[in-house]
């Protein structure tokens, strides 16, 4: 049995964590779930939870079918141990946001939705995710999805859990789908000192058939880059091809090979434990303007140049400076990440105010967490 | 059914957008799966997204059910009329609205054929979703049943593709979820609305990626002893970290219905065909095809043939698209399945099928992606022949079994419907059909979209919060409260 205090449970089983929560729910308690613990200061600052409840004794990894590219995890399990698993058998969870060095669980990965410069070529959490179990405050044990990487039975609530932020209940087993690691990666970076020219080299790229495993933008100071990843057998090849483009552009070329760093350094960068981060959901051609609007604010960013999403960074946290953000980039959703709490509390951090979504949101958290037990008060809306 | 619901249906439709004729009315009768069929009360086809809140808002008013229709080539029954409902026909709502390429966006109205997508942003980009359907089939459709397809394997389901919607609710409210822009604050409310079969509400614009269509295709057939052998293949191929765009497995029985069609005059001996597509840089491309085909010959492949130019491949797609439509040529009829197995257990699943095929007394043919262990077993009867039909769907509710026994799915890509909501409780426990029933609660209070499907037993939605309210379908004891 767990041991159970009034204030920090740590339950064994999702049957455990389910009752804890049906307990919380019939005395009016509100629970706040807790993974590593490397996000919890993302999100609207809610009231103050009763109850702390940690996936840390939900970390086996339950399944790993390597034949079948697929594992099951309990949500307790750090990315970075997964990962080491799956790397042995030379596969990847196709999944790297920064991981607060390896304390990051797949529960709350997948429940913030975090990701990271793979997701160019895989996709992110909502597409990885085949399954999900979820321990629900009706105290209920609900699992949706499967374990095959085909499958549309049922409603895709793991979709709905995806970026949740534990909202609708707890998530304590993801089943993923893995893919195989690249054999061999290059990356051809392009250096320069216009925001514009960098998102417009980089977009030329997202429109070639290169197959690039990721493909970011940077910008830090009064200068930038663009790093495209090649992986594959004809890696070095398709580099110098890219290179070609980024010298083209009027870029200073360069190919890095052992280019891990480089990458964990772009994840890394959506983080600070200092500055404020706010992460702008652009399109591909709105990225120029996030990059001119982070050197601007004197401050730094990265991106997912084709997919439009950029993560700025800024000395100065201020609501003052979320506003101006949200001014220039509009109709962008500029969504605050890590900022102190004062700020948070200050300003809407999520940047939503379409009253017919968040309508429907405020509906579906009350046929899931009717009392408001789960993480209340931290999400969109007031959720 | 008041006919002042139908009155105010052409009034916003027009009169000659309303259906109520018995016998036009019957050509809606069935979807793709010609086994059910219901006639509706009346058909409504209306011309814009406007036009469609308008009329589902008055089903609402009025406590009438309705089922959205595109192009009705579902094999689940999705599509299925409610017979005292509504059908909304989707087939007038057929813009493209924008095609953004520097953003890799399309927005276009439910009713665009799957085809016309590549079609608007070729040749340099592509959608890939590809159903064998999809110079009929609609986008619309593709949204609710979460379509796959032959390259799903590399490129992703519907799902992947699908970044915003709007959708008119239930209560003929219309909201916008996602949009061009990825990771947008709040729920991932158009990620769930996918699959979700028409019961959530009904969406009339669709925001899609598209991208680079790839610089070389590569496509191969290699001839097995058996579908085991082929299956050795698969998972030789796989385990190298090849991601092949297609690999299609097509059994003996498949393969001689199929030649009746495609004439593409393969082995006669083969007991299994195996293509395989990859799709790339050239460069990657080449690398990886050599690879391919030696591994094909190590798992025993008794032939190798490369398709030497867009012809030849077209012959191998030609052979694997007319499955289904040629074994009407082999069988007087047939039942298609779509499970899903994990892919190492493909080998055991097929002896297990041939094992229930023997027992039966019937032929299954088979063919399959063979990639995501989704199979398509091809039930064979006579339906002149008394009690064959039933023996068939028993044999392949048995095949169903098997595969979720296998740690499967029950459906890959053709949707629960009405067809396999009665499989749903071999895959999910009471709790799991009551947590999808929140999601539906949600959306939908009333259940008045798309009723009686995808859940294996009608349910309602409690009031929450605030006191109890009789449920129309209840009153008209249709359903129970649970």
């Amino acid at each position: 049995m767990a041991q159970v205090s009034l204030h920090r449970i740590a339950p064994e089983s999702a049957a455990e964590a389910a009752a804890a929560l049906g307990e919380a729910a019939a005395d009016g308690r509100r629970v706040r779930f807790r993974g590593g613990g490397t996000k919890l200061g993302w999100g609207t600052p809610g009231p103050r939870p009763d109850v702390e409840l940690s996936t840390e004794r939900l970390d086996a990894i339950v399944e790993h079918n390597e034949g079948d590219l697929t594992a099951v995890l309990q949500a307790g399990v750090p990315l970075a141990r997964a990962q080491e698993a799956f790397r042995a058998a030379g596969q990847m969870l196709a999944l790297d946001p920064p991981d607060g060095d390896g304390a990051a669980t797949i529960g709350g990965i997948v429940a913030t939705a975090d990701s990271g410069p793979l997701r160019h070529r895989h996709n992110t959490v909502r597409d990885l995710v085949l399954g999900v179990q979820i321990a629900l405050p009706d105290g209920s044990v609900a699992r949706a999805g499967s374990k095959v990487i085909k499958n549309v039975a049922g409603y895709d609530l793991a979709k709905l859990l995806s970026g949740s932020f534990g909202t609708l209940g707890l998530i304590t087993e993801v089943n993923v789908r893995l893919h195989p690691l690249p054999l061999e990666t290059v990356t051809a970076v392009g250096r320069g000192g216009d925001p514009s020219a960098l998102a417009a080299a980089a977009s030329d790229l997202a429109h070639r058939p290169i197959e690039a495993e990721a493909l970011d933008v940077s910008w830090s100071g009064d200068a930038g880059a663009v790093l495209a990843r090649f992986g594959g057998a004809s890696a070095p090849e398709r580099a110098r091809a890219a290179l070609g483009v980024l010298s083209e552009a009027g870029l200073d070329g360069e190919a890095v090979d052992g280019d891990g760093p480089l990458w964990t350094r772009q994840a890394a960068a959506q983080r600070s434990a200092e500055a404020m981060v706010v992460r702008v959901s652009a399109t591909q051609q709105g990225v120029a303007a996030a990059l001119a609007a982070a050197r601007g604010a004197g401050g730094s960013a990265v991106g997912r140049a084709a997919l439009g999403l950029v993560w700025i960074a800024l000395g100065e946290a201020s609501p003052e400076a979320v506003h101006e953000l949200r001014r220039q980039l509009a109709p962008a959703p500029c969504i605050v990440l890590d900022a102190p709490g004062a700020v948070r509390e200050a300003i809407d951090p999520w940047d939503e105010s379409d009253p017919g979504r968040l309508d429907l949101m405020r509906r579906v958290k009350e046929r899931f967490d009717p009392c408001a037990v789960c993480n209340p008060g931290i999400f969109a809306g007031g959720i | 059914m008041a006919g002042r619901l139908v009155d105010e249906l052409r009034r916003i439709c027009g009169a000659e957008h309303v259906l109520t004729d018995r016998h036009q009315l019957r050509t809606y009768e069935s979807d793709g799966l010609l086994q059910y069929h219901a006639v509706p009360r009346a058909a409504v086809l209306p011309g814009t997204g406007e036009e469609v809140a308008a009329v589902v808002r008055a089903c609402h008013g009025a406590g009438v059910p309705w089922v959205a229709r595109g192009s009705g080539s579902g094999l689940s029954g999705g599509a299925l009329p409610v017979e005292e409902g509504v059908l909304v026909v989707l087939t007038r709502l057929r813009r493209i609205l924008e095609v953004d390429l520097p953003n890799q966006r399309v927005i276009c109205e439910p009713g665009v054929t799957n085809t016309a997508i590549s079609a608007a942003v070729g040749p340099s980009h592509f959608y890939p979703p590809d159903p064998s359907s999809q110079i009929v089939c609609s986008i619309g459709g593709n949204v609710a049943e979460n379509s796959g397809g032959a390259h799903c394997f590399k490129y992703g389901f519907t799902t992947n593709y699908v970044c915003g919607l709007e959708v008119v609710l239930a209560d003929g409210s219309l909201v916008h979820l996602g949009g061009k822009e990825l990771d947008r604050p709040g729920y991932d409310l158009h990620g769930v609305f996918v699959g979700s079969e028409g019961t959530l509400g009904v969406a009339t614009k669709i925001t899609l990626r598209v991208v680079p269509a790839p610089e070389a295709v590569r496509t191969l057939v290699a001839f097995f002893a058996s579908p085991r052998a082929a299956g050795h293949a698969v998972s030789a191929i796989v385990s190298a970290g090849v991601v092949p765009g297609a690999i299609e497995m097509m059994d003996r029985l498949t393969i001689d219905a199929s030649e009746k069609m495609a004439h593409a005059g393969w082995p006669a001996d083969a007991g299994a065909a195996l293509i395989v597509e990859l799709d790339g840089p050239e460069n990657e491309c080449e690398a990886r095809f050599d690879e391919v085909s030696r591994l094909c010959g190590e798992a025993g492949a008794t032939g190798v043939v490369i398709a030497r130019d867009a012809a030849e491949r077209d012959v191998f797609w030609k052979m694997r698209k007319a499955a289904f439509p040629a074994m009407g040529r082999v069988s007087p009829n047939y039942y298609v399945q779509d499970s899903v197995v994990p892919r190492t257990r493909l080998p055991d699943v097929l002896d297990r099928i041939d094992e229930l095929a023997r027992e039966y007394g019937l032929r299954v043919g088979n063919v399959f992606h063979a990639g995501d262990g989704n199979l398509h077993p091809l039930v064979c009867y006579d339906a002149h022949t008394p009690g064959e039909a039933e023996r068939a769907e028993e044999l392949a509710g048995q095949i169903v079994v098997a595969c979720v026994e296998a740690g499967g799915s029950i459906t890959g890509e053709h949707g629960v419907g009405v067809d396999k909501k009665r499989y749903m409780p071999k895959m999910f426990a009471e709790d799991d059909l009551a947590a999808f029933q929140k999601l539906r609660c949600a959306f939908d209070p009333d259940g008045l979209a798309n009723p009686g499907k995808v859940m294996p037993t009608p349910r309602l939605c409690g009031e929450v919060p605030g006191p109890y309210r009789e449920h129309p379908l209840e009153r008209a004891g249709l359903a129970e409260r649970f």
